[in-house]
């Protein structure tokens, strides 16, 4: 059939059409009749004992319909907030895994922890009496950083959870890297810090509750990337009420970035208030609502150490971070800074013994989980910084360092020594794509020019892989997992040959209802405009474990393939029956069942209609209807990689970095839609640049008063901070992924930062420095060359 | 108190609160949900709407202001209530691929027309530049960037707005 648009090719997106004119349904657009508001009251303090609240002159306020508080929680026997995975230290022993309660109880713990949610007829009513609120509390010292955490003396958020320590996990042949240190003829050192990060989707989160006494259901509309997910947590274990009788929609999302898949209390609170006023309730964040309670990212501190023998070859690698969890598990928490981190630092290297510790540790900060690229970012930075480490005071060349210890294209699939086995890839070919695309040769010239005006200019190099596609169900169920990881597909194919694809992923900007459409497209010969997405709605999609880990395209993708194989196959039985043949005779290709070396022919929409209208069908042998459903689980994770080149150039009267050119060649397997991919990864690297050199979260210790609070204090990248990007693919096709795509939401975040750093450093060199912490703003750079200038001066 | 103002060519008269943001207005009592509110310091320009063909942040100006004043606000850009035919920036967008999850785009879209009326040529400097008030955490602004310098070519080539 005409008009298919399939693999490889790059449509304009389907979701374009309702964002460019306004008419996107984000949850702060919905309205319900008889709809009230929600306003939370957080805790203004970092640490403190909650003594008591008093109700009663805010209730007195016009309009209050009810303020909900942490006894009322405990009085209705709601249950905590979940943690999704459980990880344990080598001996086994279980992670601490203290209560969550949906609002605070005995105790706040960081500033923005929610004490109670008032609910009134306007949102000015609710925040009125959210003001009059009169709450009792003992101020206590709070600890914001994990150095002073775990430090003796230091304030313990848990009584039973000594020096604030969650677990202190590690992974790999301790033994093995101990040996290897000792044969070492050079041992490379660095510390660092990984950066906290606030993600700031641009769409601040919010909910909308209602419950129906009618009919016992919930329904609640959430900024999610993972509906189901909350739908299976806070109806089973916080709510405690069945799950078929909860609804959870999460319409048009304005980005995620990992900010959005957890389960919040404020979702559970909302639903369970709906219920207790038997009137629906809206809640809406503020930007600064959201500083103070999305979940955070990254926030590592780290020392590495690199074992190299006398040629620069890598023997072993030795890691110790501490991973700052924030003042309660979030969903996903503990499993980032250990299992997504601590199986990255082989790289795309042949480092044969590698030992990771991970302190994971309690402080008076907002919950810290996943974050665009989590875990493999901060690995891919310690691993690139430590390389460029290495090569500078064995005085190797940094790429040939790289070259001396990358795996070969031909010694794929690759066992690392820490758990996971690359499939596919080649490391070397996009280290070559990227030295030419950057035009290394001429930079010792451009150097040059700089100089004359008086400027640095450096060039930093990351060559990174990351672990994506989340997640093999098996394999992370070993790891501590608590549910499983596979995604589902409905390929519901209506009688006149349109499709309608039911699906468990989120589609919140990456362009989903076009890349899949483009799937379905090729394989059933359907037309492009005939395909539509459905997804975000637990009462339309069966089941789904939304968007995350660079897993939409990897697992829905594949489960989708899947489902679409079953309906040719069932398609081929029709075609079969009504050309009165055998169904192995029965070819089918660009939307036709044919009898093989014949003219007999049905096209699709033939075998649609003959499903639905099965007068002349197999009735006996065959259901009626044409919709099928494929549930995929990997089996294995995705390794996308590639190399990141960095150009820039610093003022040094200013301390300002200018990024002038920024080069990716990145292998993402098969590409779909060559232009969505190449927004993923513009998208992605500006994040991460915003890392290196732009955003950072800080808290004030002793207080715990967050002082990064608003896009005010907390800078974003902006359009003028970066200059045109130029990206390409090198891709290797993934060996077990059905249509050899391995995800590309992530690369762009995880390769960055260290290529920006290893720039500005590079740029530093001569002055002595041998690492700048992120980010690398103009006053510490500024700094760094007041300190560095004294002793080049007196030389 | 009462205020008539002109809402993408249709006379209006409402009745508000002296301190309500003509966001809350246009959101919450008007029901055009186009214009996005991504922050609460005027910073991330979702809201951006034209009030007499000037760029605003519509979280930052009270209703008031608006007596006697013409708003535009993403809704109106297309002309006819109903048609399907995109403005020449909006066509851009889309053929630049210059949204992802859209929720900062029509604020993009109003702050680029602004900026593609008053500069036929514009440099890629000068719409980064331009776009200093608007934040789009998605797209890495490239696409954008290349959209807004299309678009204002487009504009232009059709005769203006
Ligand atoms: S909502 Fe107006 S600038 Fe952010
Ligand atoms: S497209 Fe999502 S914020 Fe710009």
């Amino acid at each position: 059939m005409s008009n298919v648009i399939g693999i490889g090719a790059a449509p304009k997106r389907k979701e374009d059409q309702r964002f460019l004119t306004g008419r996107g349904n984000y949850v702060s657009d919905i309205k319900i009749p008889g709809m009230t508001a929600g306003v939370f009251v957080r805790s203004p303090h970092g640490h403190a004992v909650l003594r008591g609240i008093d109700k009663t002159a805010a209730l007195a306020l016009p309009g209050v319909i009810a303020i909900l508080t942490g006894e009322d929680v405990a009085a209705d026997g709601l249950g905590t907030l979940p943690c999704g995975w459980g990880i344990s230290n080598a001996q086994g022993v279980p992670m601490k895994e203290p209560p969550f309660p949906v609002l605070a109880q005995g105790k706040v713990r960081f500033v923005g922890d929610m004490v109670a949610l008032v609910i009134a007829e306007t949102p000015e009513q609710a925040n009125a009496a959210a003001d009059l609120l009169d709450i009792d509390y003992e101020v206590l010292p709070a600890v914001v950083g994990v150095l002073d955490a775990v430090a003796p003396g230091a304030p313990q958020l848990f009584d039973d959870i000594p020096n604030n320590i969650c677990c202190d996990w590690e992974l790999g042949d301790k033994a093995a890297v101990e040996a290897a240190f000792r044969k070492a003829a050079h041992i490379a050192k660095l510390s660092l810090v990984n950066n906290r990060l606030i993600g700031n989707p641009m769409e601040p989160r919010a909910a909308v509750a209602d419950y129906n006494p009618g009919t016992g259901q919930h329904a609640l509309w959430t900024t999610s990337q993972f509906p189901h997910v909350v739908r299976t947590l806070m109806s089973g274990l916080v709510l405690k009420v069945p799950e078929h009788k909860v609804r959870v929609v999460a319409p048009d999302v304005g980005g995620g970035f990992g900010v959005k898949q957890f389960h919040y209390g404020e979702e559970a609170a909302l639903a369970w208030a709906a219920k207790r006023v038997m009137r629906p309730v809206k809640w809406v964040a503020s930007r600064s609502e959201g500083y103070l309670s999305d979940r955070h990212g990254r926030d590592h501190v780290t020392e590495a150490e690199l074992a190299l023998d006398e040629t620069g070859k890598f023997l072993a690698f030795r890691v110790k971070t501490l991973a700052n969890m924030g003042g309660y598990l979030s969903t996903f928490g503990p499993n980032i800074p250990t299992n997504l981190y601590a199986p990255l630092l082989g790289g795309v290297y042949t480092t044969p013994a590698i030992y990771c510790n991970v302190k994971v540790v309690f402080t008076n900060t907002v919950p810290v989980d996943a974050y665009r690229g989590a875990g493999r970012p901060e690995a891919t930075f310690v691993l690139e910084r430590m390389v460029d480490v290495a090569a500078a005071e064995m005085g190797i060349d940094r790429v040939e360092i790289r070259r001396r210890n990358m795996i070969p294209k031909e010694a794929y699939p690759y066992q690392t020594p820490v758990l996971v086995q690359y499939d596919s890839g080649d490391p070397m070919g996009c280290l070559d794509g990227a030295l030419a695309a950057a035009d290394v040769a001429g930079f010792g010239a451009r150097k040059a020019e700089s100089a004359r005006r008086g400027k640095f200019r450096g060039l930093g190099y990351s060559t990174y892989v990351e672990a994506c596609g989340l997640a093999p169900s098996r394999f992370a169920g070993r790891l501590g997992a608590r549910g499983g990881l596979y995604e589902s597909a409905t390929v519901r194919v209506h009688p006149g040959g349109q499709v309608t694809v039911l699906i468990g992923t989120h589609n919140h900007g990456q362009g989903h209802e076009t890349t899949f459409a483009q799937i379905v497209s090729e394989k059933l010969g359907v037309a492009f405009d005939n395909v539509d997405i459905v997804f975000g709605d637990t009462d339309r999609v069966q089941f789904g474990m939304g968007t995350y880990g660079s897993r939409s395209l990897v697992v829905g993708g594949a489960a989708l393939s899947k489902a679409a194989d079953k309906v040719i196959v069932k398609g081929k039985k029709i075609a079969a029956h009504l050309l009165e043949t055998s169904e192995q005779d029965i070819h089918f290709e660009a939307g036709k069942f044919s009898v093989a070396g014949t003219d007999r022919v049905k096209t699709f929409e033939e075998i649609a209609g003959a499903a639905y209208v099965p007068h002349n069908y197999p009735l006996e042998v065959l259901e009626p209807g044409l919709e099928e459903q494929a549930y995929y689980d990997p089996v294995n994770f995705t390794y996308p990689g590639g190399c990141h080149i960095c150009e820039v150039e610093i003022d040094p009267e200013t301390g300002v970095v200018q990024l002038l050119n920024y080069t990716a060649v990145d292998d993402v397997g098969t590409v779909i839609n060559p232009m969505i991919v190449e927004g993923q990864l513009h998208g992605g690297i500006v994040q991460g640049v915003g890392q290196a050199l732009f955003e950072n979260a800080v808290y004030d210790d002793g207080s715990g008063q967050l002082l990064s609070g608003s896009l005010m204090d907390y800078c974003m990248p902006r359009a003028d901070h970066m200059p045109m990007m130029n990206i390409a693919t090198h891709s290797t096709l993934c060996t077990h992924t059905p249509m050899g795509v391995k995800g590309c939401g992530e690369v762009g975040t995880i390769g960055s930062p260290a290529a920006v750093i290893n720039a500005v450093v590079d740029a530093l060199s001569h002055l002595g420095v041998t690492h700048v912490d992120m980010p690398a703003t103009p006053n510490r750079i500024w700094r760094l060359l007041q300190n560095a200038s004294l002793p080049i001066a007196a030389e | 108190m009462q205020i008539s103002f002109i809402l993408n060519g249709r006379p209006t008269s409402v009745e508000v609160e002296p301190s309500m943001l003509v966001a809350d207005l246009l959101r919450e009592q008007l029901d055009l949900t186009g214009t996005h509110v991504g922050c609460d310091t005027s910073q991330c320009g979702a809201c951006v709407v034209h009030l007499d063909g000037v760029p605003v942040k519509s979280c930052t100006l009270l209703a008031p202001a608006l007596d006697g004043a013409t708003l535009l606000t993403i809704e109106g850009l297309q002309g006819e209530p109903g048609s399907n035919r995109l403005h020449p920036m909006q066509e851009a967008f889309r053929e630049h691929h210059g949204l992802q999850c859209g929720f900062c785009t029509p604020g993009m879209l109003m702050t680029a027309i602004a900026l593609a009326q008053d500069k036929p040529n514009l440099t890629e400097a000068e719409v980064r530049h331009g776009l200093e008030g608007n934040i789009c955490r998605c797209t890495g602004y490239q696409n954008i960037v290349v959209a807004v310098m299309a678009g204002a070519a487009a504009m232009h080539a059709a005769g203006g707005e």
